[in-house]
């Protein structure tokens, strides 16, 4: 752990497999960037690998004023514990008062070892961060200028401010698709310091024997129109009004848990609080009743249209448009006006 | 070669059952007016340490840090092949956040031997996947996170196949590690009848005690305990005591556990209120539709 460090940065751990920086620690410069100026401190970029120097511009451009670029022949394939020392080390030598990790799959493997080690708070699966003031209950003293970590826990329905006090850095990891990926400012300058970097075998105890990713079916992520269905579409077969609706409109098809565990779609597809967050500028919710791990997924979304044939549905919460009615007679009367008005204009 | 296993299970609040009753004015949850599980994904790492023991032999043990009730998950480990239950608890252990609980969970696990530590990924109340590699940082293990199979055990290296998100990832590691088990990984088995009868009296000393009282609630201190003593030892020889462990007897520093030992602290606590948006009724009529697409065209939501 750290004492408290008012003049820290703010770090953003910049992961990245095969030379190429996850869309998360993306999306969270932007926020980090935001938070940086707040404090009035510099927003760094740590990224760790093998010959990946070409990235460190790529973060400048993206908002970093620096970048620690921690490069090492055994950096060159994500391990927990290799990963781990190398930020321990940079973390005690330049003392962050905030560092962020995507809550990606290695960043939930390696954020909580780190954490442990340097016996410092870790905040799970943030949706949102601030800064803001804390006075302790008992005596009264204000904290100023913290981070607000805010989390949504118990199965997403409650949201959680969660703060550090005293033992820093104030450390957590942030979902994927709450934050807009910021746009790259090629004129943007930047600091890049190459660390130094020890490292031997012994922090290798995996040996990856092999490894198979697939390509997501869908980028629901960068779909502007979104048309999800729910298990109220009723079937596989039915599922094709979806999709036609999506296909009408320009958008991408997705659906509820619900409708993916029924076999409707692949789980690609599937928005919400085990599936994709997504913030498209239009969201039509067909045969979904609104659940809060839904809507945890979708609520952003600039415009939402809801077809369900129950008033109390709680998607009517959240809708723009409140179509009342049977989706089998609504939605085939969508895609019927939405070709006329392309032919029109 | 048989093995040494080591599954840490949590009871939690059925998170799942969350309805508006439940929760208070102020934000926070009415804990007890959910029931009280099992953890999802605990049982499916207690599956793994049992699809272990069915192979290669060996021995498990389960341990869960709570309230004394907590002692039910245990007894349901027994009933379903654990050879062992502990349960830790003590007052001071109250407001551990994730760093407390795995310091406290490392003073347990390391009183005890162990080839394999399985933890669930992922609890449904914190809902943080923390502990896990937390509790391998502090035991100086390997962690294998996210495993969805078990591919292979020999000597003193394991295989497993990780989950990670979009693929899998297959990893081999030296003993002893810890595992992280999801959802997908088994279908856990349900309790053996035979096993039920055998441990359906399976207390830990907190029970012993309060089922005591409740038989001579004219019995003193001394008394209590002195039946206690008996009581337990008996339970003991049938193998039927769950083991009771508290701060002390972990011989743990204060320092570290419970609030004081949590650096993560709540500001504030919100329930989930749906958003009251602006919102329009359309009538699920040509016209209605035809309106409403003409707008969202005009304001160039549809391009
Ligand atoms: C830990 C956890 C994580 C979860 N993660 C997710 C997640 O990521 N994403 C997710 O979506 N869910 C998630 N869920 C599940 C979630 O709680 C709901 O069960 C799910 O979203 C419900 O899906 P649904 O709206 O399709 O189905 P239902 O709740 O069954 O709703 C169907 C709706 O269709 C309407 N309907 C039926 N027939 C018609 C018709 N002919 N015309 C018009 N309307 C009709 C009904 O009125 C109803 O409102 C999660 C749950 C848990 C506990
Ligand atoms: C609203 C809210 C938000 C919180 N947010 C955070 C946060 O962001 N950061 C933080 O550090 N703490 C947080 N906490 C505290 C945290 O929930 C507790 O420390 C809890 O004891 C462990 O975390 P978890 O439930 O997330 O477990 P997880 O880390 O999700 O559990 C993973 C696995 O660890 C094992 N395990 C966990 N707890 C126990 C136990 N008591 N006994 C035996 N095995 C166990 C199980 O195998 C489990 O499957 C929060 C608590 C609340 C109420």
């Amino acid at each position: 752990m750290i004492d408290v460090n008012r003049k820290g940065e703010v770090w953003v751990f910049a992961e990245q497999h095969g030379g190429k920086i996850e869309d998360t620690p993306l999306e969270l410069m932007s926020k980090a960037r935001r938070l940086a100026d707040t404090l009035g401190v510099k927003l760094a970029a740590a990224v760790l690998g093998d010959r990946i120097k070409p990235l460190a511009k790529k973060l400048v451009r993206h908002g970093a004023d620096k970048v620690y670029l921690a490069e090492h022949p055994l950096l060159g394939q994500y391990q927990t514990n290799s990963y781990a020392k190398v930020m321990y080390d940079l973390i005690h030598k330049h003392e962050p008062q905030i560092v962020l990790y995507g809550a990606t799959i290695a960043g939930r493997d390696l954020a909580p070892r780190i954490a442990s080690a340097t016996k410092a708070g870790l905040t799970a699966d943030c949706t949102d961060l601030q800064i803001g003031d804390h006075t302790t209950a008992k005596d009264k003293k204000v904290h100023k200028n913290l981070l607000f970590q805010i989390r949504p826990a118990f199965g997403g329905n409650i949201v959680a401010t969660i703060i550090n006090l005293d033992r820093w850095p104030q450390m957590a990891t942030v979902r994927e698709g709450v934050m807009p990926m910021p746009d790259a400012d090629t004129s943007r300058k930047g600091k890049i310091i190459e660390e130094m970097v020890e490292l031997t075998r012994e922090y290798l105890p995996l040996d990856i024997i092999d490894e198979h990713k697939r390509p997501k079916k869908v980028d629901l992520k960068a779909a502007r129109i979104i048309v999800a269905g729910g298990a109220g579409v009723g079937s596989r077969d039915n599922f094709q009004l979806v999709w036609d609706l999506a296909n009408c409109l320009g958008g991408a098809p997705a659906a509820t848990r619900a409708a993916v565990d029924l076999g409707f779609i692949d789980h690609d597809h599937q928005v919400g609080q085990t599936g994709t967050t997504v913030r498209p500028s239009l969201y039509v919710a067909v045969g979904i009743s609104g659940a809060i791990q839904h809507q945890a997924g979708m609520a952003q979304s600039q415009k939402i249209v809801a077809v369900n044939n129950d008033p109390d549905a709680p998607i009517f919460q959240v809708a723009h448009y409140k179509i009342l009615g049977d989706l089998n007679d609504v939605v085939p009367l969508m895609i019927k006006t939405i070709k006329e008005k392309g032919i029109q204009e | 070669m048989a093995y040494k296993c080591v599954v840490l299970i949590k009871q939690v609040p059925d998170t799942k059952r969350v309805t508006g009753d439940v929760m208070n004015d102020d934000g926070t949850v009415k804990r007890s007016a959910l029931p009280a599980i099992f953890n999802p994904e605990d049982l499916n790492a207690l599956e793994t340490a049992l699809e272990i023991k069915d192979r290669f032999g060996g021995h498990i043990t389960v341990i869960t840090m709570g309230l004394p009730g907590a002692a039910a998950i245990l007894r349901e480990s027994l009933y379903r092949g654990a050879d062992d239950a502990i349960l830790v608890t003590d007052r001071r252990c109250a407001a551990s956040d994730t760093l407390a609980t795995s310091y406290i969970l490392s003073c347990a696990v390391k009183k005890l031997d162990y080839d394999i530590v399985l933890c669930g990924r992922q609890a449904i109340d914190g809902d943080t996947a923390q502990v896990g590699p937390q509790l391998a940082e502090k035991l100086g293990i390997t962690q294998i996170t996210y495993v969805e199979q078990l591919i292979e055990l020999s000597s003193k290296t394991i295989t497993a196949q990780r989950n990670i998100g979009n693929g899998w990832q297959q990893v081999k590691a030296e003993l002893p590690v810890l595992l992280t088990v999801v959802g997908d990984a088994n279908e856990p088995r349900v309790a053996a009848a035979r096993k039920m009868m055998k441990y359906k009296k399976a207390s830990t000393p907190i029970e012993v005690s309060e089922q005591i009282k409740a038989e001579n609630p004219k019995a003193d201190e001394a008394e209590i305990a002195e039946l206690l003593e008996l009581r337990a030892k008996a339970l003991e020889e049938k193998g039927l005591l769950i083991k009771q462990w508290d701060l002390d007897s972990l011989e743990a520093d204060l320092a570290w556990c419970g609030m004081s030992g949590s650096p993560t602290k709540v500001h504030r606590i919100q329930s989930v209120v749906l958003a009251a948006k602006e919102s329009k009724d359309i009538h699920p009529t040509p016209d209605g539709i035809a309106d409403m697409i003409h707008e969202l065209i005009e304001e160039k939501t549809i391009a």
